[in-house]
């Protein structure tokens, strides 16, 4: 396995070497390559994601294959722009000069990705890392074999496997990956292998990415449109993925008079997206696999929580599928509240006033996301100034990762780095300041013998002209 | 749990708010600006006790540097911690999208011995900016300018919010197993593999100054601007520490046709700006400490390297002095060529044609800085396209440290992240994504249950095609059907 990985690793390294991926020409070929693969596999795309977590075909297309044609399409025009050198400005302390920032490809990357969105997490960073002229291993997630399998082809049949390569595999082949020497390790998934990841990467000294998760809490004020709030939380839970997404409101905080409102809003809506059985909706994902799914029956049957369902607690062990589940007010100190859910289970906790969520939040990890509805705006400013987080969004959901103009990522627990759009690309350039000298002007005063007059002078060259005028008379 | 150095209060400040506010951070700043300006003279005397580093030097590369960063951290503060507005699509209307910078928490800062002021107090400049709590642990290589900056730092700064820990590797193990919000080290990468390894256990983001093997490329020069180039590469190597700088010269590439005139230009040069005796050479640091003087005599030891000394090569172990030195073609596989020198001596290695340095730097690892005098612009291309480092010069040496425009940090090797001017801020910022929405103008198709009509509305909204949209919504668009085949 390890001989595998050192053998992927050298080729790629050579066909770096020949600098056939920092041509505008071969970025744009690679990402023209991954459109076509969206345009003429699509269906297989849609069936693959089908089997492997029973996403419902519209998520497929919209969470998944438009995510990564929006991000070709907008690379690829915007490519010419973000290859561009940066001219920058120069001090009088260097006078004269002049200097630019030239982006140039860090060399080798390792996408590793996750199971959730196993086709988007795993193609939107290789879009990225070819943008920005590296050569690529992605190594998809195994817990959606179907997805890697067909990943695996299309790469070696549309793109340049001489720098492009899909690495298939579990543990054992990851941690192979690992142990090689990357130019960047971009990985998405648990805090626990993001600890690994980065313990790898330090043996080489490689910069990493890590999206991570965590708690995302949405904390509802009561002056606020019920309707449309209940129906962002519902499409931003249970509307994807059915709750197995990072960016999942993990759970909510409300007042106590506020609450019976929300939970009889919630549960309408929900009947109206997935039915009176939504174990039989067809617009519902299943839940990944059986220890997934026995992890969440266990979260839901723990005593401290199973007296507590408002809404929901159906369960389908056969066909893999949970109904949206609602539990109000469980104990802080159960698992529903301890750990990231990432499923369709949602806790309420009620507080007496609003303002008490930041005790709540701020005494958890920071998340990878917070939401808040309300129409105060002491509110609103105080949440956004006072809740870390990876990002914020006010009075909805999800909607900040769609946004390429954002930066995408966690801090603390939730992750380090960010991405999409021209983050992307920056997270997989360096960044090389060039400083441009001439021969015309040359100031002794740098050089030694050193004298009381040359300190003079470079004490007065960080003021003004007339500063360094009276400081030149002392030099000599 | 230990409170290990009032950790637990630092990171009580900093949830207190304490440090968020513009005006703690620029209250800072200017007690930072005092200290380095009332206890000066304290600081050559360290310096000179450390190093034997010689004032002028000292005010060029470690009070200078620091008073320069902290001027135009206070000048730009406020526009640094502006939101920045965020563009959005007309899809999302109403909603307003900003990039807040917020700090970090409780940051750890390791210094650096051969800088110990500025490598050390830079970095805390940038912490201090962005609203951190701070740690601050200088080398203890350096005890009397690591003494100092403790003794001074709770003078004039907030002690419930920046602290100093003094010690050895001990006290650095220690530290490293609390837990931060952000570490930035400089030194050297084998430290900084331990160093990202135990941040790892908490998934803290690093920032690692490493060093390298800084190339200095050496085109052909009129007699005139040798004069120029020769100054340069002198002051560039032997100015800054003796040797002793992360983005210090390490070796030079040069035609073999120019590289007798060039010997002779450098000795004259040394000569001129140190003295030849190095009983009484002028200008010039020592060497930190004996081990690192055995060290860099090791480099010599061998006799195929101590044969292509040309110049140099005398020794005072008592002062930790050794004379500027250059060797003509050592064996590139001697550790003189494969380690970083991290001292005065100057290997020159000739090729047949310049170009060939290309090759010459892409097999060895990356370094912090190419330096390459040329005009010959078809080779500084090459040198731009073909190569890999921190960052590139040319027609100079170390002059990229002082550009606060410009970001300072490795790649590969030479480490990761970047600091000065703007860059400080960033490095110990958190860029938070903020969204904004209004509840008005509700966009029916994000809702279940999916049909036909959603799927196409959102397809083209991902693609911002709004004639489209337009014609859907008006009927006149034919829909999405998942049978479609190509």
């Amino acid at each position: 396995m390890g001989l595998e990985a050192e053998a992927t690793v050298r080729e790629l390294r050579a066909a770096y070497t020949t600098g056939k991926t920092k041509s505008f020409e071969w970025r744009a070929s690679q990402l023209k390559a991954t459109q076509k693969i969206l345009t003429l596999h699509s269906d297989q795309i849609i069936q693959a994601l089908r089997s492997d977590l029973k996403k419902p075909e519209f998520e497929a297309v919209i969470h998944e294959i438009c995510v990564i044609s929006a991000s070709c399409k907008l690379a690829l025009k915007e490519l010419h722009r973000w290859m561009k050198p940066q001219k920058v400005k120069t001090s009088l302390i260097s006078f004269p000069s002049s200097a630019t920032i030239v982006s140039e490809p860090l060399g080798l990357v390792l996408v590793i990705s996750a199971w959730n969105f196993p086709f988007a997490l795993s193609l939107d960073p290789v879009v990225g890392a070819i943008a920005a002229g590296n050569a690529v291993v992605l190594k998809p997630s195994e817990s959606a074999p179907t997805t890697s399998s067909l990943l695996a082809k299309l790469v070696e049949k549309y793109m340049d496997t001489s720098a492009v390569k899909v690495v298939e595999g579990a543990v054992a082949q990851t941690t192979a990956l690992l142990h090689q020497k990357w130019d960047k390790i971009f990985y998405t998934g648990g805090s626990e292998v993001g600890r690994i990841v980065l313990n790898c990467a330090a043996k080489h000294l490689t910069p990493v990415v890590l999206e991570l998760g965590g708690k995302c809490p949405a904390v509802l004020d009561s002056n606020i449109n019920l309707k449309v709030a209940a129906r962002r939380i519902i499409a931003g839970k249970w509307g994807r993925n059915n709750g197995q997404a990072c960016i999942s409101p993990d759970y909510i905080i409300t007042t106590k008079h506020f609450v019976s409102q929300l939970v009889n809003i919630m549960s309408v809506e929900l009947e109206k997206f997935f039915g009176k059985e939504p174990l039989q909706s067809k617009e519902l994902s299943g839940i990944i696999n059986t220890h997934h799914f026995n992890r969440l029956v266990k979260l839901l049957d723990d005593a401290q929580v199973s007296g507590k369902i408002v809404c929901g607690g159906e369960r389908d062990v056969s066909n893999l599928k949970m109904a949206p589940t609602i539990i109000l007010d469980v104990s802080r100190d159960s698992i529903a509240m301890d750990e990231e859910i990432f499923g369709p289970i949602l806790p309420i906790l009620t507080v007496d006033k609003i303002e008490e969520c930041f005790g709540v939040i701020n005494g958890k990890e920071k998340p990878l996301a917070a939401y808040l509805f309300t129409n105060d705006k002491k509110l609103e400013e105080k949440f956004v100034r006072n809740i870390s987080a990876g990002g914020i969004i006010i009075n909805d959901t999800i909607l900040h990762f769609l946004e390429p103009g954002l930066p995408f990522g966690g801090i603390g627990e939730s992750g380090m780095g960010a991405y999409h759009g021209k983050f992307s690309f920056d997270a997989f350039s360096h960044k090389k300041p060039v400083l441009k000298r001439g021969f015309a002007i040359d100031i002794s005063t740098r050089y030694p013998p050193y004298t009381p007059g040359k300190r003079r002078f470079l004490s007065a060259v960080q003021g003004s002209l007339l500063d360094i005028l009276r400081s030149l008379g002392s030099c000599w | 749990m230990e409170d290990f150095h009032g950790l637990i209060g630092l990171r009580r400040a900093f949830r207190a708010g304490k440090t968020r506010g513009i005006e703690w951070r620029m209250c800072q700043l200017r007690a930072l600006l005092k200290l380095v300006s009332e206890n000066e003279a304290r600081f050559f005397e360290a310096l000179e006790q450390d190093l034997g580093k010689h004032p002028v030097e000292a005010y060029r590369d470690e009070i200078g540097v620091l008073k320069k960063s902290a001027d135009h951290a206070l000048l730009n503060i406020k526009k640094w911690m502006a939101p920045k507005k965020g563009h959005l699509p007309l899809l999302l209307f109403p909603s307003r999208a900003e990039v807040l910078p917020e700090p970090l928490g409780t940051v750890l800062i390791f210094g650096s011995w051969n800088f110990p002021i500025s490598l050390t107090l830079d970095p805390l400049v940038g912490a201090i900016s962005a609203g951190n709590t701070v740690v601050v642990k200088p080398s203890e290589l350096a005890p009397a300018c690591s003494s100092l900056i403790c003794q001074t730092i709770p003078l004039y700064l907030d002690r419930e919010a920046i602290r100093v820990v003094e010690g050895g590797s001990d006290v650095a193990d220690k530290l490293l197993q609390q837990q931060w919000d952000k570490i930035f080290f400089t030194g050297s990468p084998r430290v900084g593999r331990i160093i990202m390894t135990a941040a790892a256990k908490h998934l803290t983001p690093v920032t690692l100054e490493l060093g390298g093997k800084c190339p200095v490329i050496l085109d052909s020069f009129s007699e005139s601007d040798l004069k120029v180039v020769v100054k340069r590469i002198v002051g560039g190597k032997w100015g800054p520490c003796a040797g002793q700088a992360c983005i210090g010269i390490d070796y030079l590439l040069v035609q073999k046709k120019l590289a007798s005139h060039l010997i002779e230009s450098l000795k004259a040069c040394i000569k001129k700006f140190y003295g030849d005796d190095v009983k009484s050479l002028q200008s010039i640091c020592r060497i930190v400490n004996k081990n690192h003087f055995d060290r860099v005599c090791s480099l010599l030891e061998e006799p195929s390297v101590g044969a292509s000394v040309i110049y140099g090569g005398s020794l005072d172990r008592e002062n930790l002095m050794i004379e500027p030195t250059v060797l003509l073609d050592p064996p590139v596989d001697a550790p003189i060529m494969t380690d970083e020198i991290f001292g005065p001596l100057l290997p020159i290695i000739t090729l047949d044609k310049i170009e060939d340095s290309i090759d010459f730097i892409n097999a060895r690892p990356k370094p912090l800085a190419i330096y390459a005098f040329t005009h010959n612009n078809k080779l500084k291309d090459q040198i731009l396209q073909e190569t890999s480092s921190g960052s590139v010069t040319f027609n100079d040496t170390m002059i990229q440290f002082i550009c606060d425009s410009l970001p300072f940090g490795g790649v590969g090797q030479s480490g990761f992240g970047r600091y000065h001017g703007k860059y400080s801020f960033d490095t110990f910022s958190h860029e938070k994504a903020v969204l904004h929405r209004s509840f008005y103008l509700e966009l029916e198709p994000r809702y279940p249950p999916w049909n036909d009509f959603k799927l196409e509305f959102i397809r083209l909204a991902y693609n911002f095609e709004y004639v489209g949209l337009l014609l859907l919504l008006l009927g006149l668009r034919r829909r999405y059907t998942s049978s479609r085949s190509h």
